[in-house]
């Protein structure tokens, strides 16, 4: 029992909740009121948003890419809801899916050319940008009313961003990691040319990732205004950092399809609590963004730690 | 003949044939009004692009998954850093100077530190430490309203005959590179490297010393450029690095050297950033609004590197 809690594969498994919980407690021992529905539901409203973008960014890694304009993308979308769909919904449903077809295009494009991700996303990045700049050249508009009716819904007891937290972890873990199919987009990380010479389309492999991740960020975003109303191109701009520090703090692997969606979900929750951390310790909001990057090598030294004794 | 189908073999060549089809579609369009001015212009701005493009383009030429992210945290914070230090002081130059070059080398130690020690790609190593330069920036610079020394604004934007003093500076500083890159042994290490790591080591290079010199590198001109555009640009501003994390790749990319690695050339750069400058110019002369000018910068690099294709398959 014992040699197998310190085994380097549960420890590697268990790391994401550690250092979850121990950020938790961290909390409580400082601020013990934080201890209560309201203080739950307020610390961790936005991980619904981060949750869902960050899911977006591990479909991108596990097929071993990376996605520089996540952020951008999750404020398109914002725009998009908050002006097109909230206005004429037909119309915003609409460009909501052409931004999803968009993620599925540049899957297809960065195979077909074999090219880094990387430089596509960053010039892709400027795209969205520029896109939500056009629709939404000032801060505004509103999200629609059920958005914001969902975003805002009272569940007694657990808080709602726990429950939503819990609900994208475990389908993304159902559709990613036991379906016959999520095996399959995991072995194009893990070895595409196993992968290609088993007869599968590595093209439709990678556009189904570009566009799941497509999608999840279109949820990010409407989730994004529903908490906060209003939109504005630059809302989501670090959406992009904490989504790849929340696959990493949740265990992902950087290459070989090795990701996991609960810890993913962990990971976001992580990242949430550190804001709130940090200014019940009265540490100035200057400091937040290093905190969140100290945290994420705190843990990567942990992993290595645990790897080194694996090997 | 022959001299310009060997021309046109060269990577660096389409960055300015770019730079000049976009320099004079500016010009037809305005009657050459001003069209010196612009090239004035572009020099100068594309001085501070080149600084941190050289550095971008020795991390990316050691292969796949090599980028340096933390050039705009290391910008801003060496500017801060710097600006804090000097106090609008002319004798406090040489001080300044040295504290912002200790800025580049404590971060370039730091990244690659991060690299070997935990073992995690350049990317994110990288990347974690951005969060704590910027944030060291932040906290150091905050409320930061200083002058910098007139000397040293003075220098940044000096010009002879039209042409900015600093960009003189930097094409010289461009030619060492481009001979460091091809002709010492470190140059062709970085290429070795770039093209094979396993046989660059067989080849009895020492590939860590080599890497751990190449994000020293980066940072320290990440730091040098952060203290000329803070010069130039009459302060520190926290998000003045923001802008170089897509240019200082960009200017790599369509300058011709291989994302893949193993593959690169110094001209290309200035060639790039000289591009990537006018463009900006030529969509706003024809009156672009700044939602057009993101979008089109953005499709511009998309195409240059579907076009230059990625790493052989």
């Amino acid at each position: 029992m014992l040699a197998q809690l310190s085994s380097p594969k549960f420890l590697r498994a268990a790391l994401p909740a550690a250092s979850f919980t121990v950020l938790l407690a961290a909390i409580f021992y400082v601020q013990p009121r934080a201890m209560s529905y309201f203080g739950m539901n307020l610390m961790l409203q936005y991980t619904v948003p981060i949750a869902l973008a960050t899911i977006a960014q591990m479909f991108i890694i596990t097929v071993n890419d990376l996605d520089l304009s996540i952020g951008a993308f999750v404020g398109l979308t914002a725009c998009i809801g908050a002006t097109l769909l909230a206005d004429t919904p037909l119309l915003g449903t609409l460009a909501l899916a052409a931004c999803v077809a968009a993620y599925a295009g540049l899957g297809a494009l960065i195979h077909w050319r074999n090219l880094p991700s990387i430089v596509v996303t960053l010039g892709m990045s400027f795209v969205w940008l520029g896109i939500a700049v056009l629709i939404l050249p000032t801060p505004g508009g509103t999200a629609p009313g059920w958005v914001k009716a969902l975003m805002g819904l009272k569940v007694p007891y657990v808080p709602f961003p726990i429950i939503a937290a819990i609900v994208i972890g475990l389908v993304v873990h159902v559709a990613l990691m036991r379906s016959s199919y999520g095996a399959v987009l995991r072995g194009v990380g893990g070895n595409p040319k196993a992968v290609g010479r088993a007869g599968w389309s590595l093209l439709k492999a990678k556009m189904t990732m570009y566009a799941a991740a497509g999608f999840f960020g279109v949820l990010s975003g409407l989730s994004l205004i529903g908490l906060t109303s209003a939109a504005d191109a630059h809302i989501a701009d670090r959406y992009t950092l904490y989504a790849i520090a929340g696959v990493i703090l949740g265990g992902g692997e950087f290459t070989g399809g090795r990701v996991s969606p609960v810890g993913a979900v962990i990971g976001a929750l992580t990242l949430a609590l550190t804001g709130s951390f940090l200014t019940f310790l009265r540490i100035s909001p200057d400091w937040q963004i290093g905190a969140q990057g100290g945290i994420l090598i705190i843990v990567l030294a942990l992993r290595a730690l645990i790897n080194r004794r694996e090997a | 003949m022959t001299f310009v189908t060997q021309l046109s073999q060269k990577a660096w060549i389409w960055s300015f044939v770019g730079m000049f089809m976009v320099w004079l579609a500016t010009a037809v369009y305005t009657g050459g009004k001003g069209s010196a001015d612009v090239i004035s212009a572009a020099l100068s701005f594309a001085t501070f692009t080149v600084i941190v493009g050289i550095g971008q383009m020795f991390v990316i030429t050691t292969g796949p998954g090599n980028v340096d992210l933390s050039i705009p945290s290391t910008i801003s914070l060496s500017g801060a850093v710097a600006m804090k230090i000097m106090d609008g002081s002319n004798g406090m130059l040489v001080v300044g100077f040295a504290i912002s070059m200790a800025c580049g080398l404590a971060v370039g130690l730091f990244n690659y530190t991060l690299i070997r020690v935990l073992r995690i790609p350049p990317i994110i190593a990288t990347l974690s430490s951005s969060f704590l330069i910027l944030s060291t920036a932040i906290a150091y610079g905050r409320g930061l309203k200083i002058k910098p020394p007139p000397l040293l604004a003075e220098f940044t934007t000096a010009q002879i005959l039209g042409v900015p003093v600093l960009a003189i500076v930097i094409i010289m500083f461009a030619a060492v590179m481009s001979i460091v890159l091809h002709r010492t042994f470190y140059g062709r290490a970085v290429l070795a490297i770039g093209q094979n790591a396993r046989a660059a080591w067989l080849a009895g290079i020492n590939v860590e010393r080599i890497r751990f010199m190449t994000y020293v590198l980066s940072a320290l001109l990440a730091a040098l450029c952060g203290f000329f555009l803070s010069g130039f640009s009459g302060g520190a501003s926290l998000n003045m690095g923001q802008e170089y994390l897509l240019a200082s790749i960009a200017v790599v990319v369509i300058g011709g050297t291989s994302v893949a690695g193993g593959k690169s050339n110094v001209p290309g750069i200035w060639g790039a950033a000289m591009f990537m400058f006018l463009l900006v110019t030529m969509l706003n002369t024809f009156g672009a609004s700044a939602g057009i000018r993101l979008i089109m910068t953005g499709l511009i690099i998309v195409a240059v590197i579907t076009i230059a294709g990625g790493e052989e398959a």
